[in-house]
């Protein structure tokens, strides 16, 4: 049992090998480095994308985009190419939030928020349809005056 | 000393206006206070005098709110430069149109511009009083307490007719050049109409829950100002877009900038009420809810005019940070504790007459639809408003940018896009199965057809590498279009049919006939065909693609099918501006099918520079070209060009949205509904005696 699990256990790790190797050299450097550039906001105020700064003469564009170059070309993952720019810039030189702790917050909260709001909006509809059930019975033993009926009916079938 | 009549006169009015607000709001109050449980004001009696008084003194408030703008606009015609205001926003050279949109080119101004709508709102809501004259009395005092905010603001905080010390200058130092684009005369208005317009339906709504106005007439009344007031808001935003698409030269036209962020959370809060309050005039369900829902799109409106002008967050579109945020604090608090305090106050008044039969109802998908237009709305708050937190709890602000939003709203947008498809298919209370497969198998159908095709041409995520979530997008975005479009044509189709039927006339007549005689269902069903096609021009953009490169004479680069060579460079003055621009031969596919000449200006009053875009539309995509400046060591111009696919399918949806909205304000056209109109008075003078 011991050794059918250690087979397993090297087949899993040479098929992570050979798929990061696929990943890897697949890679194209010049998407990689549109993709960060597109994550990094230009540091001379204009509230742009780096990639996106149009300013004529801006004092901050071209020498970013050549750091970005240098730290795509001289790192192999994408974190620490982040965090050299939020150690140079600060941490609003990143597009979003995404360096752990309380940045995770902005992330989660949208989600939680959205699920609560669905978990809520479904107890809702069953407590409506629970407490609907008698009333549909009174409704068919004829106790709504028929004028009031007539007036409902005509109500939603308007449109 | 020297005289200022036409900023005198200004003042003056802007001072005259505050008083008849406050007179508004204050006698109207008290003749309301004194006819208390009565359902119609007797305008015999001495309370219906004093009623009447504050009615009149509400239209006077408009006229006084006119004469100001007047005065600005006045003085930025014949440049008088000894207003502050005109100095810095307008300059002798600036083109005449211009000159008129410098009302809302700066703080002052565009806080008169939102003062002055909101009384020409408030204007024809008096005029019109008749409609219901008790709860006209109460929205009328309502929207008197905004207009003596914001007129209390322009006499004392931020006055736009404030005198520049010192000798007068001989020029201005000119409008912001972003905002010399043809459609910046008429984005703000319409935006700002939108923002203000809303502010009339909470005055009914705020009225009605105070008055304890029986059964549901006053969504009735409001129901058009609604729709108006979101229109104009959707004109104005998706204006905005374009502007941004066609001036500042980044290829996109969304960058969820904080006031970009501002402007959408009224609309989707705003859109939810659309919605929503069709469950309280149909079925008498929803009502704490729908009080809320126009409660909130109010305060979302005065909280985008917060953020825009306190310097709370950063924004390239605000306006100078200044102090008039505590203002703005004071009073969001106030309307928040006024809404608070009626609605705890009233709110057995609210409870709903049905309840919620089945989850496969229509009932139920507005409920859903409501959920995620408020989670999309929270998600844009929530990213506005995260930087502030940020700063406060770790002492470091961050960005949310496009990646933020791009992330968490486009997941929300394509299950908001599925129930656009799904919620008209549902009937009233319950669906029962038969409907369901009768009205689900046509749009199913169509979908797995448009899945296939789109695969099989080259759309496959899972080849797409890094932009494998951006394709994703596409193709279930794409797909449900197809099935969406499907349901809405099947749903034409079907009333066209049964129509033909009954008058033996061909189907398209038919079909006109069909949307006659229920302008407001048709319309509502070509709105969401709007919407479709919106969000097919939005998936467009995982396609995008773009070059950048320095030209000289006769060189030439490519991008997709298209091959631009530069026939020329050159400069040019005139008295308001300098410009640089090129001269671009377009060809595709080998064939000269255009010349485009994309530039630079640099403006002299204002010593900035501005992107004037080369744009070559087509309903398949956009070539977008910027002229980003000369390379000094060579002296060459630098080109950058996109490739924007499905872009016109963007405009072209929001004109099919104003369209539809257009068509369902527009009452029912046939011999019915005027009969139906006959009988109205009868029905409303019951309501009047519940």
């Amino acid at each position: 049992m011991k050794v059918r699990y250690s087979m397993f256990r090297r087949w899993v790790q040479a098929g992570c090998v050979a798929l990061l190797a696929v990943v890897m050299l697949g890679a194209d450097p010049s998407a990689r480095f549109n993709k960060i550039g597109h994550q990094l906001m230009c540091a001379c105020s204009c509230g742009q994308i780096l990639l996106e700064c149009n300013h004529v003469g801006c004092p901050d564009s071209d020498r970013m985009i050549g750091e970005l170059r240098t730290q795509v070309n001289d790192n192999s993952s994408d974190t620490p190419v982040f965090n050299w720019f939020a150690a140079k810039y600060g941490a609003i030189v990143l597009a979003a939030p995404i360096r752990g702790g309380f940045d995770n917050v902005a992330w989660i909260t949208p989600m939680a928020v959205f699920f609560m709001a669905t978990v809520g909006t479904g107890l809702l509809v069953r407590v409506w349809r629970k407490r609907n059930a008698p009333q549909a019975v009174v409704s068919a033993a004829g106790s709504i005056d028929a004028d009031a009926l007539r007036e409902r009916i005509r109500r939603e079938t308007k449109y | 000393m020297q005289a200022h009549p036409m900023p005198e006169f200004g003042s003056f009015t802007l001072l005259l206006a505050l008083a008849l607000s406050l007179y508004t709001l204050v006698v109207g109050s008290i003749a309301l206070w004194r006819s208390r449980g009565q359902l119609a004001v007797n305008i015999d009696g001495v309370t219906g005098r004093l009623g009447e008084t504050a009615r009149r003194a509400g239209i006077g408030s408009f006229a006084a709110l006119s004469c100001a703008a007047f005065a600005l606009v006045w003085a930025a015609f014949t440049n008088d430069y000894s207003v502050s205001y005109i100095l810095h926003h307008t300059n002798r050279d600036l083109n005449t149109a211009y000159k008129f949109s410098a009302l809302w080119s700066g703080q002052e101004g565009s806080l008169l511009l939102w003062a002055w709508l909101l009384s020409a709102y408030g204007f024809v809501l008096r005029i019109r009083h008749k409609v219901d004259v008790r709860l006209s009395a109460f929205a009328s005092t309502i929207v008197a307490g905004i207009q003596v905010f914001f007129t209390l603001l322009l006499c004392f905080a931020a006055p736009p007719f404030a005198i520049e010390p010192g000798p007068v200058a001989q020029d201005g130092f000119g409008l912001n050049p972003l905002l010399q684009y043809p459609e910046m005369v008429i984005h703000p208005p319409l935006l700002y109409l939108g923002y203000v317009g809303f502010s009339v339906p909470f005055a009914f709504a705020l009225g009605a829950l105070m008055m304890r106005y029986p059964g549901e007439k006053w969504i009735h009344i409001t129901r058009r100002w609604t729709m108006v007031t979101w229109m104009f808001l959707t004109c104005g935003i998706f204006l905005g877009a374009h502007w941004a698409y066609s001036v500042l030269g980044w290829g996109g036209y969304w960058g969820w900038d904080p006031v970009e962020n501002a402007s959408l959370m009224p609309w989707l809060t705003g859109t939810a009420f659309l919605h929503s309050v069709m469950m309280q005039e149909k079925r008498g369900m929803m009502k704490n809810w729908n009080v809320w829902l126009i409660f909130s799109t109010f305060l979302l409106t005065i909280l985008g005019t917060l953020l825009t002008r306190s310097g709370l967050v950063s924004s390239v579109h605000a306006f100078a940070e200044s102090n008039i945020g505590v203002w703005f604090y004071t009073f969001i608090v106030i309307a928040f504790a006024v809404c608070l305090f009626t609605f705890f106050k009233n709110r057995d008044h609210l409870k709903s007459e049905n309840t919620l039969e089945s989850v496969v109802s229509r009932e139920a998908s507005f409920m859903f639809n409501n959920l995620i237009l408020l989670a999309a709305c929270f998600t844009v708050l929530w990213g506005t408003l995260f930087p502030v937190l940020s700063e406060y709890v770790q002492g470091t602000k961050v960005t949310m940018g496009a990646p933020f939003y791009n992330r968490v709203e486009l997941p929300i947008g394509i299950f908001l896009l599925f129930l656009t498809g799904v919620g008209p298919l549902l009937a009233w209370r319950s669906t029962t199965l038969r409907t369901i497969r009768r009205n689900f198998v046509l749009p199913g159908i169509a979908m797995a057809a448009a899945l296939v095709v789109l695969v099989s041409v080259g759309l496959r995520p899972w080849t797409a590498g890094d932009d494998w979530q951006s394709q994703t997008f596409s193709l279930v975005t794409f797909t449900l279009a197809a099935g969406v479009i499907t349901a809405i044509a099947a749903e034409f189709l079907r009333g066209a049919a049964v129509v033909a039927t009954q008058t033996g006339k061909n189907l398209l007549a038919s079909a006109v006939l069909l949307v006659r005689r229920n302008t407001r269902r048709y319309g509502g069903y070509i709105v969401h065909f709007g919407i479709v096609v919106m969000f097919i021009g939005i998936a467009g953009g995982a396609f995008n693609q773009n070059t950048e490169q320095e030209v000289g004479f006769g060189d030439s680069m490519t991008l997709g099918q298209y091959k631009l060579v530069c026939r020329s460079y050159s400069q040019d003055s005139n008295a308001n501006y300098d410009t640089e621009f090129a001269l671009l031969d377009v060809y595709k596919n080998g064939k000269k099918i255009d010349q485009l000449n994309p530039e630079k200006r640099f403006y002299h009053a204002s010593q900035t520079s501005s992107t004037m875009v080369a744009l070559r539309s087509t309903l398949a995509s956009d070539l977008y070209i910027i002229y980003e400046g000369k390379n000094p060591d060579t002296d060459r111009p630098i080109i950058k060009v996109f490739l924007n696919p499905l872009m016109n399918w963007i405009w072209i949806g929001v004109l099919t949205v104003v369209l539809g909205t257009a068509l369902a304000l527009v009452p029912k056209m046939t011999r019915q509904a005027k009969t139906a109109r006959a009988e109205a008075p009868a029905i409303e003078g019951a309501v009047q005696h519940v």
